[in-house]
């Protein structure tokens, strides 16, 4: 090992193709879809899927690699498929971030699958991503009375000891694709929803898990869909169960309570491995944006002077190369996050870091250059402002940015929930 | 491939220099500072690690390979230590590394043994001026060819070591682009100032001001000979050296503030555990952090002649004076009114930070 930078070829190539599929199927239509909120960009889905699937897979995410050794089967994911997911997604975002959270593929439902479920489990749910139609699956933590504090949720599951079938009933809120998991669309597949609930409410944290809940299941229902600053192409859903039945087996992680926490544990693990993505996603945003204004300026017979003192610059100089610091770096965390999960090494810290940072650059980059390009930053005609609230969200899900200081304040502190809250 | 590890070498030396900068560095800094004095045994001591010395070939007496980024590793552990300590043990690399660089064969067989062979010996280098706008790339000390020699005029300012210095590594516009010129202790119409620099830190290191009156050099000493050289791979390794530094000074005061802070009791809690507090420690991080990839990334791409190389030290350093200054104040305001009393070092460590704005020239990698 050594300290490197090189972008991997592998790397470069995806990036290369996606950068073509963001100009041609996502930046055309960006703004059609802003302005039409809740439509759906078909289009982009079908083809995102079909390009998926010619490739071996479903979805973005890491493919597991079945090696056989030894006559067992082991998995293996090769040691850059963190790096090239998040490298996708920064490209795929930088086209339009709205689109690319209605790439299908699980996201972080499957997400959640992927790293509290058991390996059936995981070959259960997750094997239909790679099949003929498009599909979708959500996570659903999120109440009404719970955001930041998690362990706040009310949605409860009981066992059913007759039928052993978990009886669930609460209301969730901001399910990110919660439509397209759920209802019955004719161009997608049979997805699923990951609801978090409560199987021992006097256990707090101990006694949240997570259940598969599939798509039509008889007593839940999406009730809403927001309407918001930004991200408009995707859907953002409210899902209510009422004495929904879902099967012994859908529950992900065990179904007993312990003292430990290993129920939440198992959420927490999610956002480790997704924290450096959603950084990742707003710095596609953020990037859009800083090449936006730098266009425009360069077209205007603008030049960014590198290299001078601060008291030679003009502001505009200061404002651009501020954002490219603040970019670059902001990126550079998300690589280190993500390098390190796909060298197993505990990422908690760099992972809730890189959140931290993007969330913070993204939201001022993109709030500089609606002022540097002022009339044009702000006008509808381009693109720009919608970046602007598009970009907004980097620093409210997968923890706002008050929760990832916290954790990396009780990380760097070695302070526990308790001691700081 | 990315990666994030230093590689085995790295990781030794740059162990050795941490024990160093914590042992030695860090124990002597408050008293240095106080007293304007770095005690001798203390640079020779870091000089027997052969951070330098690992830097230069055998060819020219070294015993190593030089690269950039085990410069920033190594720069960012002894400016942990302390900065003013750093500087000095380092400012011989102000001479030598340049003329590694971009030197002639000449230049190099006769200047970096020298250095390099003996116990730690002032040689030095000037870049800065003493202007409100000081730019590296449009100095106001001036070279001209006269007569098959060049004239050099000019005044520079901070110039570590320069009243003892063998000879003074000096940079001057040559037909409106930086180049250096080698100038020996003795040459006539240089002049030091008698009195050191006085500035808001780094009392423990001499800095001088330097006057050249028509110092004549000859062809030769002019760095890479008569066809000169390129200053941008220099002032970028000037830059990335300062961008080091500014992380390195920026992690002891986060470190510090951070163990007072979960020492210290408010309102019957430590004040760590208010989020005041946690969160400017976990910004402090952060920003820490992002500062340190971006130089290591810049370093990298100058050793392995990347594009945009040159720019991205321009970056680093921009963004490090930035973040060393955010980070040291907070470090003060952690301590509160302990923090502003000089015998905690966050006060330092402060005024330090609001150095690495117009010091790069002080160290190289
Ligand atoms: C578009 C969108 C998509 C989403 N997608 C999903 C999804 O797919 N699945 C899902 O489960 N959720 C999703 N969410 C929910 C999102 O994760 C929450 O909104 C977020 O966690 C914040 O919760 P809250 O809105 O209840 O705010 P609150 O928790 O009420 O926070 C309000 C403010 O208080 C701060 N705060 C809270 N606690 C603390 C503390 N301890 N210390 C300091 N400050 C604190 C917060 O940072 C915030 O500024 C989505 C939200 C949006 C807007």
């Amino acid at each position: 090992m050594s300290i490197e930078f090189e972008t991997p070829k592998p790397i470069a190539q995806i990036q290369f193709v996606l950068k073509t599929v963001a100009e041609n199927m996502m930046r055309s239509q960006s703004r059609a879809f802003d302005e039409n909120e809740h439509e759906i960009p078909f289009s982009y889905i079908e083809f995102m899927h079909t390009a998926m699937r010619s490739m071996g897979g479903g979805s973005l995410a890491p493919k597991e690699e079945k090696q056989k050794e030894g006559g067992e089967l082991k998995e293996k994911r090769p040691p850059i498929a963190y790096q090239s997911l998040a490298a996708q997604i920064e490209m795929l975002s930088w086209g339009d971030v709205g689109f690319y959270l209605v790439t299908p593929g699980g996201g972080l439902g499957a997400a959640a699958v992927q790293s509290a479920g058991s390996a059936e489990q995981r070959a259960k749910f997750l094997a239909r991503f790679a099949e003929e139609k498009p599909t979708f699956a959500a996570m659903c933590m999120t109440e009404a009375g719970a955001g930041s504090d998690t362990s706040a949720i009310r949605t409860r599951a009981v066992l059913d000891e007759a039928t052993k079938e978990w009886v669930i009933n609460g209301e969730k809120i901001f399910v990110t694709g919660g439509d397209k998991s759920f209802k019955e669309y004719e161009q997608f597949g049979k997805g699923f929803v990951v609801v978090w609930a409560s199987i021992d409410p006097t256990a707090g944290r101990s006694g949240m898990r997570a259940f598969v809940v599939e798509a039509g299941t008889k007593g839940v229902s999406v009730t809403k869909l927001e309407h918001k600053l930004g991200i408009r192409a995707s859907d953002t859903a409210s899902i209510v169960l009422v004495d929904a039945r879902v099967p012994y087996d859908n529950i992900l992680g065990s179904p007993t309570v312990e003292k430990t926490t290993t129920g939440f544990k198992g959420a927490m693990a999610t956002f480790d491995a997704t924290r450096p993505l959603v950084a990742a996603s707003g710095i596609g945003v953020a990037r859009a944006a800083v090449e936006y204004v730098k266009e425009q300026l360069a077209e205007k017979g603008v030049e960014i002077r590198y290299g001078l003192p601060r008291q030679k610059m003009t502001s505009i100089e200061r404002d651009v190369i501020e954002m490219e610091i603040q970019l670059r770096s902001a990126w550079l965390m998300v690589l280190k996050a993500v390098w390190m999960a796909d060298n197993k090494k505990p990422n908690a810290l760099e992972s809730s870091m890189s959140k931290v940072k993007s969330g913070d650059v993204v939201t001022k980059i993109t709030q500089k250059a609606v002022e540097i390009m002022g009339p044009l930053g702000y006008s509808r005609e381009f693109l720009l402002e919608k970046w602007f609230r598009d970009a907004k969200i980097t620093d409210i899900y997968e923890g706002t940015g008050q929760i990832n200081r916290l954790v990396v304040a009780r990380q760097i502190l070695g302070y526990s929930g308790k001691e700081l809250r | 491939m990315y990666s994030f590890e230093p590689n085995e070498e790295q990781k030794m030396l740059v162990d050795a220099i941490g024990k160093y900068a914590q042992n030695d560095l860090r124990l002597a800094a408050h008293d240095a500072e106080e007293s304007c004095m770095l005690p001798k045994k203390l640079i020779s001591k870091g000089w027997e690690i052969g951070l330098l010395q690992a830097s230069i070939p055998e060819a020219y007496s070294g015993f190593g390979d030089r690269s950039a980024v085990t410069g920033v590793l190594a720069v960012e552990e002894l400016a942990f230590g302390d900065l003013a300590g750093m500087l000095a043990l380092m400012t011989p690399s102000l001479f030598a590394t340049p003329i590694l660089l971009a030197g002639s064969e000449e230049q190099k067989k006769e200047f970096l043994p020298k250095v390099i062979e003996g116990d730690w010996a002032p040689y030095t280098a000037a870049l800065i001026e003493y202007a409100y706008d000081f730019d590296a790339n449009d100095l106001l000390t001036t070279a001209i060819v006269e007569g098959g020699d060049y004239i050099i005029s000019g005044e520079k300012a901070f110039v570590p070591y320069a009243k003892d210095a063998e000879a003074i590594l000096v940079y001057a516009n040559f037909e409106g682009s930086t180049q250096g010129f080698i100038v020996p202790k003795d040459a006539a119409g240089l002049s030091v100032s008698d009195d050191r620099e006085k500035l808001m830190s780094l009392n423990a290191l001499p800095l001088y001001r330097v006057k050249l009156d028509c110092v004549k050099v000859p062809v030769s000493n002019r760095l890479g000979g008569e066809g000169g050289h390129d200053f941008d791979f220099i002032l970028a390794s000037l830059r990335i050296a300062s961008a080091a530094a500014a992380v390195g000074v920026a992690k002891a005061s986060f470190e510090y503030s951070m163990n007072y802070a979960k020492d210290r009791d408010v309102f019957g809690v430590k004040v760590a555990q208010k989020q005041a507090i946690a969160f400017m420690l976990a910004e402090m991080a952060t920003e820490i952090e992002a500062i340190r990839l971006l130089t290591w990334e810049a370093a990298w791409k100058l050793d392995t002649g990347k594009e945009g190389a040159i720019k991205d030290a321009f970056l680093a350093v921009t963004g490090a004076a930035d973040m060393v200054m955010m980070v040291t104040d907070r470090g003060v305001q952690i301590l509160g009114g302990h923090g502003y009393i000089r015998e905690h070092p966050v006060e330092m460590w402060m005024r330090n930070g609001r150095g690495f704005a117009m010091l790069t020239g002080l160290a190289i990698v």
